[in-house]
């Protein structure tokens, strides 16, 4: 059989991509410069840092400082990074002070191409790389004593912050300063899978005391003395400016100080949050609409469907599934996905201090050297003298790979002379996010006469958000491959396989939402195989799996999912629906637990198999798997952003309903072993929920569901 | 001048009488650890106790609670030893940990005024608490086994 080279779009070859596209543009935009460890050293208390390396100090009292260079957002890099360095150090995570790294050069994330936390990409990039740092240090310290000793240093070892060799030790503190002093080691050795002490053993998180304290430090938990604080009237209607505006009736308000027009909005700059809020209401703003007056959903999914009778650039093509399609018995359905915000629990927000030596960012942020970016930009310094701080996280999802809440917060720090906060009210939040992209995809499949699936064709279409977030890495016709997750890598043993995507902008900008394309395709292609299953009349699970023997670890996680489930022996009165996904190096495959009565949808219980690779933390990633199927389920059930008029509609959590303890199901999470390099975790159980549960709904009621959420689908949920 | 009692200590705060007691907590006593998250008591990210029931901090005006006494996470414990965060820590349960000052303060109420809840019970006093990471099932387990080792405490 003639096949075709797979067309295999990961974010490895985005990387290539951007390199090769942008030679060294990440560099120069989004790293214009980079801040030393050794100047986050110098406040660090009496005893003196060593730095080690970029991401590792000891102190010569002994204490080991990480810095951790990707953003802690309930993932767990706080954690897992350290756990990485830990291991070759020969110290207990638990024994390693995190602090969070400046925007570095050093820091960049060789899988993104800039210092990023998104992708699933924090460990995958991390796991060679922390633990080389953490080896040559191991080696250096181990270098210094020996050379003390006159020993030999491959009789020399580590144990809990000592060099070791026969009676003699010697702290790590009393080392630090001779091991930095020596040359680069050469032959650095890593630890064998069988010597580990901590990676893939449980470990407790390093920041849950501070989290169950109150006492750890979000962005918006920022103080400095003399701090203002901001509240910012935005546009209504996204993309209308400010044509004019009275700010007398604020300005006389309790602690009000400043009321001053920013590049986004009119700020209101006051003694305490609730009084510049107050304030802020008082505001009269005429706003000058932009091209967006006119929008609405109705006209937003009118657009996609008229652009999807054109073609799209092609993704993929095994055989010739055009050929087949005409010959064959011919099978098509198309899928809706809503536009959906992020809703991070702590709003956007930012703090600003201009200090003698520059312009200091408190932030919450995914993209350090994109705040500092657009920081520069909005004070007029060099990037240089912008200092980025990086604060815990209140969720991330995606929506802190913006940086749309900063340069206000610069502007009125600037105009005030003083520290300012500015906070987002929850309602901002929600009608100026950068909303995950709507789609429509049609799926096409012909069958052999036979009966056996001949030709499947993927037709994606939406908007990119990689066309605006990173252009050079969709430019000269570039696919866009945040766009065509979970399709590119049908992963069915099918002879002829086609994938195309046609970018189709909306007007508004979309945003990276956890787990990306993957929910939107894998919603599509997913639902579709289950029609397959039925139109071939077979049973769900057994069909997907016959396709499945040339791709072992789709079929490990497919076969576990549905035998800890107990597929085809549901309780009385429950239904079971099945997918499967691979995505940021890793598989899952999940089977929902269902029943309907009348039109009142209960989700029982969802069974998630995984195949991610050598794990660090097995708690965690047991933790990301319910968390991702709490938030896909979410979306699922209930979520959809609306517009009218170029508004949101949504403003709250009346009308952006998430899910709560009362409505969310049993989740049993089985991780399968595996010796496979570490895959990533904090997105791809997200997007297999929707299409496993739309599956059990059709298995309970015969009724397909295309379009989400379900609760716009006639059921009460 | 509003007379507040919090976490035991009398404070004198100045400020409009229709601040709500989040704003108070956080910008004028830099106590952090209770939580903005919606303005309109639908999440429970500023779940405090007043006279030991939880009370949404962000919609209650100061001048209502003064003179009754005020808990917040940070007077909970003075070293995580509440029952509910000792619990919380065994098993693990915050993700990006913005909701937690919320739920802990609702999990401890509750267990106070039902020291052996059933799933039922649960549900109904923690589901006006949002946790965006959805560690619903941890928090789940942490509340029985927070009653378990409260039970071992009074035992």
């Amino acid at each position: 059989m003639m096949r075709s080279r797979h067309n295999d779009i990961s974010r490895r070859s985005f990387l290539k991509t951007a390199a090769t596209a942008t030679g060294g543009l990440v560099i120069a935009v989004y790293l214009p410069a980079c801040s030393k460890p050794e100047e986050a050293a110098k406040n660090a208390g009496p005893a003196k840092q060593i730095t080690a390396n970029a991401w590792l100090k000891i102190g010569t009292d002994g204490s080991i400082t990480m810095l951790c260079d990707r953003s802690e957002m309930g993932q767990g890099v706080y954690t897992a990074l350290p756990t990485l360095i830990a291991e070759e150090l020969g110290v207990a995570p638990s024994s390693v002070k995190v602090e969070f790294a400046p925007p570095g050069k050093e820091y960049i994330n060789a899988l993104l191409g800039g210092q990023v936390t998104g992708g699933s990409t924090s460990v995958r990039d991390a796991w060679e790389k922390l633990r080389m740092a953490g080896a040559e240090a191991r080696m250096r310290l181990i270098g210094a004593a020996a050379k003390e000793w006159g020993a030999p240093p491959q009789s020399c070892s580590v144990a809990d912050g000592y060099v070791v060799f026969t009676s003699r030790r010697k702290s790590f503190g009393e080392l630090a300063e001779a091991a930095a002093a020596l040359p680069k080691p050469e032959n650095v050795q890593l630890k064998t899978r069988n010597e580990f002490r901590y990676i893939g053993k449980p470990q407790k998180r390093l920041d849950t005391p501070a989290k169950v304290d109150g006492s750890a430090q979000f962005g918006i938990d920022t103080r400095l003395p003399g701090m203002l604080y901001a509240a910012l009237a935005q546009p209504p209607e996204l993309g209308a400016t400010v044509k004019s505006f009275k700010g007398e009736a604020a300005q006389g308000m309790p602690g009000v100080r400043h009321v001053l027009q920013t590049s986004s909005g009119v700020a209101v700059i006051a003694d305490s949050f609730w009084q510049a809020h107050q304030a802020r209401d008082a505001l009269q703003i005429e706003w000058e609409p932009g091209k967006n007056a006119k929008l609405t959903n109705a006209s937003i999914s009118a657009g996609l469907r008229s652009a999807a009778s054109g073609k799209g650039k092609e993704v993929r093509k095994d055989g010739d599934a055009e050929a087949a399609l005409k010959s064959g018995r011919r099978f098509e359905q198309t899928y809706e996905l809503p536009m959906l915000a992020h809703a991070t629990l702590e709003p956007q927000n930012c703090t600003v201090e201009f200090r003698d030596d520059g312009c200091h960012v408190y932030a919450p942020t995914q993209v350090q050297q994109l705040v500092q970016a657009v920081a520069a930009q909005a004070s007029g310094l060099p990037p240089e003298k912008v200092f980025v701080h990086t604060t815990f996280l209140g969720g991330g999802f995606g929506r802190r790979l913006e940086a749309d809440f900063v340069p206000a917060a610069v502007e009125c720090a600037k105009a005030a002379n003083k520290p300012v906060k500015l906070v987002w009210t929850r309602e901002d939040d929600m009608t100026h996010d950068k909303y995950r992209p709507p789609a429509r995809n049609t799926l096409s499949a012909a069958f052999e006469s036979g009966g056996k699936l001949d030709a499947v064709k993927i037709h994606l279409v939406a908007p990119s958000i990689t066309a605006r977030w990173f252009p050079a890495a969709v430019a000269n016709g570039a696919v866009d491959p945040f766009a065509v997750e979970a399709a590119h890598n049908f992963p069915y043993d099918v002879p002829n396989v086609y994938v195309d995507y046609l970018q189709h902008e909306i007007g508004i900008d979309v945003g990276y939402w956890r787990s990306v394309s993957h929910a939107l395709n894998c919603f599509s292609v997913e639902s579709f195989m289950d029609e397959l299953a039925y139109e071939a009349k077979l049973d769900p699970y057994e069909f997907r799996r016959a396709m499945l023997d040339k791709q072992p670890r789709w079929q490990m996680v497919l076969d576990t999912a549905a035998r800890k489930a107990g597929w085809g022996h549901a309780p009385s009165g429950h239904h079971h629906g099945i997918a499967l996904m691979s995505g940021y190096d890793t598989y899952v495959a999940q089977v929902a637990e269902v029943s309907v009565q009348g039109n009142q949808l209960k989700v029982h219980r969802i069974v998630c198999a995984i195949d991610c690779g050598q794990m660090v933390n097995p708690d965690i990633v047991h933790a990301q798997a319910e968390g991702s199927i709490v938030f896909g389920l979410t979306a699922a059930l209930f979520s959809e952003i609306n517009i009218a008029n170029g508004r949101v509609k949504e403003q709250n959590f009346d009308d952006y309903r998430l899910l709560r303890m009362n409505e969310s199901p049993q989740i049993d999470v089985y991780v399968v072993n595996s010796t496979e390099k570490p895959g990533g975790m904090g997105e791809p159980a997200t997007a297999v929920v929707a299409p496993a549960v739309c599956n059990a709904i059709y298995a309970a009621t015969r009724k397909r569901i295309r379009a989400l959420p379900i609760a716009k689908q006639g059921f009460t949920v | 001048m509003i007379k507040l009692t919090i976490n035991g200590q009398a404070q004198d705060v100045d400020v409009a009488g229709d601040t709500p007691l989040l704003w108070v907590l956080r910008d004028t006593l830099g106590m952090t650890g209770t939580k903005f998250g919606c303005g309109k008591a639908l999440c429970g990210a500023c779940t405090v106790h007043v006279d030991g029931a939880p009370t949404r901090a962000c919609i209650t005006p100061a001048e209502s609670v003064a003179g009754k006494s005020i808990t917040t996470i940070e007077g909970l414990s003075s070293n995580r030893s509440h029952p509910v965060q000792l619990a919380w820590m065994e098993l693990d349960v915050p993700q990006c940990g913005y909701c937690q000052s919320g739920q802990i303060m609702a999990a401890a109420a509750l267990l106070k005024q039902n020291p052996k809840p059933t799933d039922a019970d649960i549900d109904s006093a923690m589901s006006g608490n949002i946790c965006r990471c959805g560690t619903y099932p941890r928090i789940r387990k942490a509340i029985h086994r927070a009653a378990e080792l409260s039970t071992k405490e009074g035992g």
